[in-house]
């Protein structure tokens, strides 16, 4: 036994939760109770005064059978899988290169830095970046009109569901090209070295090798992706131009408005929504086993 | 030239090119706005530029409606030193304790898991509403504090796991070997190899606090953070003193990381060296 060693020791998994601690005490009392909390609220009743303890179902009755739920559910979904699917490609292909095809170390992480910096602005300029671009006398309209391409403005640039979209895949690539980058960086060269000598396309090596190794990083990206665009805030309120509303826009509506039991039921809707997909992502990958090697 | 060097496939041009329009389409907003930040006075929001002056850089400090940007950017670079300096701590100590499974450990990361993928207005809308039912009052540094720690605490765990795993316990094991009681192969050994990743872990906290928006809209309490005066001023006001805002804190941002990488290549220079 070492010098020094102190008679009473720790056990390894003692010494493990006193590390981990803090964090599981934050994570409780700031995340689980919370959550728990709005989801108590949910089945509360209200008037203009105030909130009254009691257990109702009429929150989620009036939420469930109200068509604009539907149709905003649906909205969001449709710029999810829209801008997932935008997303998975450029971001595998972008990752692609620098890992395999970039030969200097140096230039590879000059590459991802490049590709990582933006992340480090605030979201709110980098949205509203756009509008000086796709607008009516914008950047793009007055480039397009110089090369006559178009004799006037295009107006579906701005306050579309287009505007929705690019800046959607402009602040949320990134996080596909990460997690994939990731994976296809522990990929050994060899390996695809074997398959093109014992006779495998190009895109045989690519579908048989490449994206199975990929799973858990174009899984990690998609949930990111995935719950970032469900979750938005102001891209859709901003970009749309009114013509659609963000499920979670139309939430603090109704918590601005102090309606603090049907704000709780439409979180709780929308937290069993994007639990049940991420759970239904992760069921891919052990998430766990792959990030703790 | 060496002989070894093949000829490259054309997915290298393809996907050369793909990357190069990937990152214009990246800065190529970006850049714009920062042009249009130095707008002339008479200009508007979009081009033409008539002129390069700083009058909106100078709008910002002048009182009026833009009165609120300076308190307000002061409040943000606060929070956002503490919410890092205590990301850094906590999920450091989090990253450690993890290389071991230990009984409710599934429980803990699935929960930063939940955490993470929460719809970030959810998580202060949970906040808020118990701080008022428990009679706080929401403030900077207590609610808009706990809420921003719940997005950047998993992120920092997250960070940390890619940097646990790419340390070699033997280390440990060599200081121990070497009578190093745990204490001091925690202080001499593992935190200064794991420095750079750590040092990652506080810049992350540090930017996503300071472009918080969502978690802390509904916990901040009556005073704003930068982003949520921003926010309020987008819906009030459309002037280029928004995009000179914008490049403010993009210098900010850049500052910031710049220093730590070029931190971060001096350590790594300077332990190359040691090796040697």
């Amino acid at each position: 036994m070492p010098i020094g060693t102190p008679i009473w020791r720790l056990r390894p998994h003692q010494v493990s939760w006193l590390q981990v601690g803090p964090l599981a005490l934050v994570l409780v009392a700031l995340f689980a109770l919370p959550t728990l909390l709005f989801v108590v609220v949910s089945f509360f009743d209200y008037d203009r005064t105030g909130i009254y303890p009691a257990f109702m179902l009429d929150n989620y009755q009036e939420l469930l059978t109200t068509p604009a739920t539907y149709r905003v559910y649906l909205s969001s979904l449709k710029f999810a899988v829209i801008v997932w699917a935008i997303t998975l490609l450029l971001g595998f292909n972008i990752a692609y290169f620098p890992v395999f095809h970039v030969r200097g170390a140096r230039i590879r992480l000059v590459l991802f830095l490049l590709c990582a910096v933006p992340f480090w602005t605030s979201a709110i300029i980098r949205t509203i970046a756009w509008i000086p671009f796709l607008g009516r006398n914008g950047a793009i309209n007055q480039l397009l009109m110089a090369v006559h391409v178009t004799s006037k403005p295009l107006e579906f640039l701005l306050f579309s569901d287009f505007a929705v979209i690019v800046t959607y895949v402009h602040l949320f690539t990134l996080l596909m090209i990460g997690p994939i980058a990731n994976s296809l960086s522990k990929i050994d060269p060899a390996l695809l070295e074997a398959a093109r000598d014992a006779g495998a396309s190009r895109w045989q090596t690519m579908v048989n090798i490449v994206i199975p190794l990929s799973k858990t990083g174009i899984t990690l990206g998609s949930i990111l992706v995935f719950t970032q665009v469900m979750g938005d805030f102001f891209v859709v309120k901003q970009m749309s131009g009114g013509q659609s509303a963000s499920i979670v826009s139309q939430l603090s509506t109704e918590i601005q408005a102090m309606q603090y039991p049907p704000a709780a039921a439409s979180s709780v809707v929308l937290v069993l929504f994007v639990a049940v997909m991420v759970a239904g992502m992760m069921r891919i990958v052990d998430v766990r086993k792959e990030l703790l090697g | 030239m060496t002989p070894r060097r093949e000829k490259r496939p054309w997915t290298f041009y393809a996907l050369g090119s793909l990357v190069a329009l990937f990152l214009l389409f990246l800065y190529g907003p970006m850049m714009v706005i920062y042009l249009l930040s130095f707008q002339g006075p008479n200009g508007g929001t979009t081009f033409p530029m008539s002129g390069p002056s700083i009058v909106w850089f100078e709008a910002i400090l002048h009182p009026g409606q833009m009165a609120n940007i300076p308190v307000s950017f002061v409040r943000s670079l606060s929070l956002a030193v503490v919410v890092s300096l205590l990301t850094v701590v906590i999920s450091v100590a989090a990253g450690l304790g993890f290389r071991r499974r230990f009984p409710g450990s599934g429980i803990v990361f699935y929960l930063a898991v939940a955490s993470l993928v929460m719809p970030s207005l959810l998580v202060g809308f949970g906040i808020g509403l118990g701080f008022q039912v428990l009679g706080l009052p929401s403030g900077i540094f207590t609610s808009a504090l706990g809420a921003q720690l719940t997005w950047t605490l998993p992120f920092g765990l997250l960070t940390m796991f890619a940097v646990v795993n790419r340390f070699d316990r033997a280390y440990e094991e060599a200081a121990a070997d070497l009578g190093a009681t745990r204490w001091q192969t925690l202080i001499h050994v593992t935190l200064p190899i794991l420095l750079p990743g750590i040092l990652g872990v506080g810049v992350g906290a540090f930017t996503l606090s300071y472009d918080e928006y969502a978690r802390t809209v509904l916990t901040a309490g009556s005073l704003n953070t930068l982003p949520l005066e921003l926010y309020a001023l987008l819906s009030s006001a459309t002037s280029p003193t928004l995009f000179a805002i914008g490049t403010i804190t993009t210098i900010v941002s850049f500052t910031l990381l710049g220093g730590m990488l070029m931190l971060v290549a001096r350590m790594q220079r300077r332990r190359a060296s040691l090796v040697l």
